[in-house]
């Protein structure tokens, strides 16, 4: 048996409007619960949506983005269930004529490329929180729900992938190359901790070529978990075929802490959303000028910006990929060269140590104490042989403590080098004098001997030292010994 | 003066014109509540306190010579189905018996900074569902020509308050007949406007591609006043029509002469009570003698539209409805339910009356997996053939006519028990809805003691031309309807 | 009839109308009634025409992308039949 693994994505993101899809209610993430509400997004009998043109412009501008066909004509439709955290029991969404479809995502894999087909990319408007308590606290012990309407109503984005992933991950590299895209177009704030970004799964096994059935797997809130579910339920799904077992389709739970998906009971199997369009909005017909003006207006895509990291600054790929997969890290890189320093070594410096320590004090890129000057003159500091590598490593650690520049702490802690020649010649002479026994074993031809009394120079220079110099004045003071 | 004989633009003058006070014209009209109401029951909610005070506010305010508003003073009722802040708005329903608008709708709001002085929120069907007002939860309408019959629906409490001049002139809401019927059946004008005309903002939906809010009121001029007062572009509906409305009242002359009209074959023959086909006859000699050219024209899609209709407007309202479960406002059941869903099904069954309960039955399965394409979709292009039927006719007639119902005043229970029966009572209404057009229910005349309605349809946005027609045959026949109540 | 006690019974539950016996025997009988007389619908050959959702052609209605004043909490609960700590609470939903 030949197995492939057949992967597609359903992705929500909610897009970064000041206010509401259909209201003037604030999109704000948090406050108190139904602080962000009025008559519009709470349903009340009689009221009508109005449709947001930034939430419009956003959808078009990903769906360009994503090489998509920009529909001519789109009709908004709703999508009718009940569930008590939609205010109207209906969603108003996109069905048959969505807002663009037909594209593609190209995703990088290391020593392949994936294109992934982009089914549509459509609008539609968030549902609120349902917030269960009582009893155990776990959904399934619940007494009963609190309904907070504040998320209800943001505008989301949904992307709808053909089944042209492979892998696991293939998935989650999609996710990340998605994610980057919807940062740079600044349409989304893309915050998987917050919900903002949301993505279901579907995934089969085709065996011999010969499709297999559909699972959907809900419930994955990290690029993880995303990853770590589509394993499971490969594997899960390969087993059930091997040992001649049929697979249900079915919607399945993925568990994080336990690390299994299992299926997920609705009480609810009544499922037929009755779509139809939404009488209360009338057709989308967007202008062709200003689909072309947002064509001209769209930026630089995360895989073209690699490009150039690579092409422009000769940057290693996998360099590249950390400073352009977050945009703001790519952005400082960019600041920071532009601030001075060789390219590479600022960019090895900010993929390694800098985003080292953003980790360790859990500080973001834009939070960071030391901005992309204290980082191009930390760099020139090394270039001119002021500092050693080794002491830039502390100073760095040193800047994100006390918020001080680099010149500043190397100046305070008199951190800079010793490059004066005299007194350089000095403390090799002395080390010389020390070490007769290494002198010997140099003399006799054993290399090892001038890192061991390197070493000494250093140590005895307290790492001052410039060790170019060190290492010079090392080799001609021996030549002459000998 | 008797007040309450006189119009709504004649009580706004007077006011005005301080010869009478707006205290005093509002007391005339709750008086006559007071007197005829329990006979009537047009009425769900009446808000006396609130009118006195704002009467006396407005008095106030012309004593002061400032502005009070073009039509200050003057009493007005409220269909129930439109969202008024801080005053009960039930839709006739058990579901919002307790219901408490946060909002005004736009058409309140629009009437209310005229200065008209709400008097109360009139009966209709539940949810604007029926013909009849029988479909209330809080009670029938009775007809003020003969209290054992039915007001027509769902606009029944605004019809026979108007009709019994318990208050000038009131706002309806029509679906697919909703507000002409009922003035037809109450002898009083009605005016569902072109689709788009009038905010929808803040009527409770029923079907929202159909619904319209209008003007109901004892005479055209007034019909043509308070569409001037609600009409107009409203940034909060997405429907709402951006030109600018017609001037209706200072253009309203009654000039027809030359006009070319055709009588709608579909709508005047079969199915047509023979006395009211009697007295639509004789309106239109008077038409003719007008100066009008009357053809007939037969617009065969028409034949189609009630079953359509009842589909379309089922399945909108299916979808409308569904928020009426008990979480955020409204009705929830008492009884103890084990999770949500028996609790959304508990509130909706016994919150809904039989009617609504039907209707939402027949959207859904209208609207589910299998059913779309042969029903709804079939439905929704239907309406593209009526619409195209009713395009062809413009090109040769500048109106069309027919009765605005088929019969008269029906006895309350008659039709109650056979939904097909009472739904048919809509049919010669219910294609303008498809269309969107605007059309206007006149007085022609009254048989055995009953009033009997001329329908005047028009195309999009010529409403002043249907209120001129409406004018000049109100002018002509010069009927001085007055229910004997 | 046109439509079966199993469609009452399906369409009942998507509509979340709890029904009884009776009832459903008259929606079975009411709504095969209404649905027979939309039956002529289906026999006119509409193969070339498009479907209306909107009878007056508009288009591109949008607002500006502008916060507005929410409801103070108090008026957003305040026609709640059940709530908490400005929450809707409902009994539980799995
Ligand atoms: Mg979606
Ligand atoms: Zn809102």
């Amino acid at each position: 048996m030949e197995f492939e693994t057949i992967i597609g994505l359903e992705i929500h993101a909610e897009l970064s409007t000041k206010s509401k899809m259909f209201c003037g209610c604030s999109t704000e993430f948090g406050g108190e619960p139904n602080t962000r509400t009025c008559p519009v997004c709470l349903g009340h009998p009689g009221t009508l949506p109005v449709a947001n043109r930034k939430a419009i412009e956003y959808t078009i501008l990903l769906g360009l983005a994503l090489n998509c066909e920009i529909a001519r004509r789109s009709l908004f439709h709703r999508k009718n269930y009940f569930y008590p955290d939609m205010p109207k029991n209906y969603q108003i969404s996109q069905y048959d004529i969505p807002l663009s479809k037909n594209g593609f995502l190209e995703i990088d894999m290391g020593d392949y490329k994936r294109k992934v087909g982009i089914t549509r990319v459509h609008l539609e408007e968030d549902t609120g929180k349902s917030i269960h308590v009582g009893e155990s606290g776990r959904i399934h012990g619940a007494g009963r729900s609190l309904e907070d309407f504040n998320r209800a109503g943001i505008p989301l984005v949904e992307i709808v992938t053909e089944p042209d992933l492979r892998t696991p991950e293939e998935a989650r590299n999609f996710m990340i190359e998605l994610r980057a895209m919807l940062e740079y177009l600044g349409i989304s704030d893309c915050k998987m901790e917050e919900g903002s970004l949301r993505c279901d799964a579907n995934i089969s096994i085709a065996v011999d070529g010969v499709q297999g059935t559909k699972v959907e797997i809900k419930n994955m809130n990290s690029f993880r978990a995303l990853q770590r579910a589509l394993s499971f339920e490969e594997k899960r799904q390969k087993e059930i075929i091997i040992g001649g077992g049929k697979i249900p389709q079915e919607t399945r739970h993925w568990d994080e802490a336990a690390g299994v998906t299992h299926t997920l009971r609705m009480k609810e199997e009544a499922f037929d959303y009755r779509y139809f369009p939404e009488p209360d909005l009338v057709p989308l017909e967007p202008d062709p000028q200003i689909v072309e003006e947002l064509q001209k207006s769209l930026p630089e895509t995360p895989g073209q910006r690699l490009d150039r990291f690579i092409r422009k600054y000769g940057l290693p790929k996998d360099t590249a990929r950390v400073l352009v997969y977050d945009k703001k890290l790519g952005d400082f890189y960019e600041e920071a060269v532009a601030k001075g320093g060789n390219p590479v070594a600022i960019a090895k410096w900010l993929a390694g140590d800098f985003v080292g320590l953003l980790n360790e004090f859990s500080i973001k890129v834009e939070n960071s104490p030391i901005g992309p000057h204290g980082i191009s003159e930390l760099i020139l500091l090394v270039e001119r042989g002021v500092i050693s590598g080794r002491m830039a490593k502390d100073v760095l650690k040193e800047a994100f403590q006390s918020g001080e520049s680099p010149a500043q702490i190397v100046s305070r802690k008199g951190l800079s080098q010793i490059a004066d020649s005299e007194e350089i010649a000095l403390i090799v002479e002395r080390v010389v004098d020390d070490n007769p026994q290494a002198v010997r074993d140099f003399l006799e031809g054993k290399e090892q001997a001038l890192k061991f009394l390197m070493g000494q120079v250093m140590k005895l220079s307290r790492g001052k030292a410039n060790p170019t110099m060190a290492s010079e004045k090392l080799r001609e003071l021996l030549e002459k010994r000998q | 003066m008797d007040l309450i004989e006189k119009d709504a633009l004649t009580l706004g003058r007077l006011i005005a014109r301080r010869e009478v006070s707006a205290s005093e014209v509002v007391e005339a009209y709750l008086n006559r509540i007071e007197k005829v109401e329990s006979m009537l029951h047009a009425f769900i909610n009446l808000s006396g306190d609130l009118a006195r005070r704002l009467a006396a506010e407005i008095d106030e305010k012309i004593s002061r010579g400032e502005n009070a508003g073009e039509f200050a003073g003057v009493p007005i009722a409220i269909k129930d189905v439109l969202s008024t802040k801080n005053f009960p708005t039930t839709c006739a329903s058990r579901m919002l018996e307790n219901f408490v608008p946060v909002y005004d709708a736009t058409a309140v709001e629009k009437v209310l900074s005229a200065g008209c002085v709400m008097l109360g929120k009139t009966n209709m069907d539940e949810f604007a569902m029926g013909s009849s007002t029988e479909n209330s939860y809080f009670g029938v309408t009775r007809n003020p020509w003969d209290t054992d019959r039915v007001p027509g629906g769902s606009s029944g409490g605004s019809a026979a308050a108007v009709a019994a001049r318990e208050v000038p002139w009131a706002l309806g809401s029509d679906t697919g007949g909703s507000i002409r019927q009922p003035a037809a059946l109450c002898g009083i004008v009605g005016m569902k406007p072109t689709y788009g005309l009038v905010s929808r903002y803040g009527l409770v939906a029923f079907a929202s591609s159909l619904d319209q809010v209008g003007p109901m009121t004892l005479n055209v001029s007034d019909c043509a006043a308070l569409l001037g007062l609600i009409a107009g572009h409203d940034p909060l509906d997405s429907t709402s029509i951006p030109d600018e409305p017609e001037d209706y009242l200072s253009e309203l002359n009654g000039e027809i002469r030359g006009l070319k009209a055709a009588v709608v074959k579909e709508l005047s023959g079969e199915g047509i009570d023979p006395d009211v086909l009697r007295c639509f006859n004789e309106a239109l000699d008077t038409l003719d003698a007008c100066g009008v050219s009357i053809e007939e024209v037969s617009l065969s899609s028409f034949e189609y539209a009630l079953s359509a209709y009842y589909i379309i407007a089922p399945a909108e309202a299916s979808s409308n409805l569904a928020r009426f479960d008990g979480v955020r406002y409204g009705f929830r059941t008492d009884h103890e339910c084990d999770d949500v869903w028996e609790m959304y099904d508990r509130t909706r069954s016994e919150g809904f009356g039989g009617e609504v309960k039907r209707r939402i039955m027949l959207g859904t399965y209208a609207l589910s997996a299998g059913y779309y394409e042969a029903y709804y979709a079939q439905a929704q292009k239907i309406r593209t053939l009526i619409i195209n039927d009713y395009r062809k006719a413009w090109e040769k007639f500048d109106v069309l006519l027919s009765p605005t119902s088929p019969t008269t005043a029906f006895r309350i229970g008659e039709k109650i028990d056979d939904p097909l029966t009472m739904y048919l009572s809509d049919v010669c209404t219910i294609p303008v809805n498809l269309a969107g057009i605007p059309a206007i229910s006149v007085p022609c005349g009254l048989s055995e003691g009953l009033p009997v309605g001329l329908q005047i349809m028009g195309p999009p946005l010529k409403e002043l031309r249907i209120l001129n027609v409406a004018y000049a045959l109100e002018q002509s026949l010069n009927l001085n309807m007055r229910p004997p109540i | 009839m046109v439509i079966s006690m199993e469609d009452v019974e399906h369409v009942a539950k998507l509509a979340r109308l709890y029904l009884t016996k009776e009832e459903k025997k008259m929606f079975k009988r009411q709504l095969s009634d209404v649905l027979e007389h939309a039956r002529i619908i289906s026999g006119i050959d509409t193969s070339d025409v498009e479907p209306t959702s909107h009878a007056i052609p508009l288009a591109n209605v949008a607002r500006e992308d502008e916060v507005r004043p929410s409801l103070p909490v108090e008026e957003a609960v305040r026609n709640a039949p059940w709530s908490e700590g400005g929450a809707f609470m409902v009994p539980k939903i799995i």
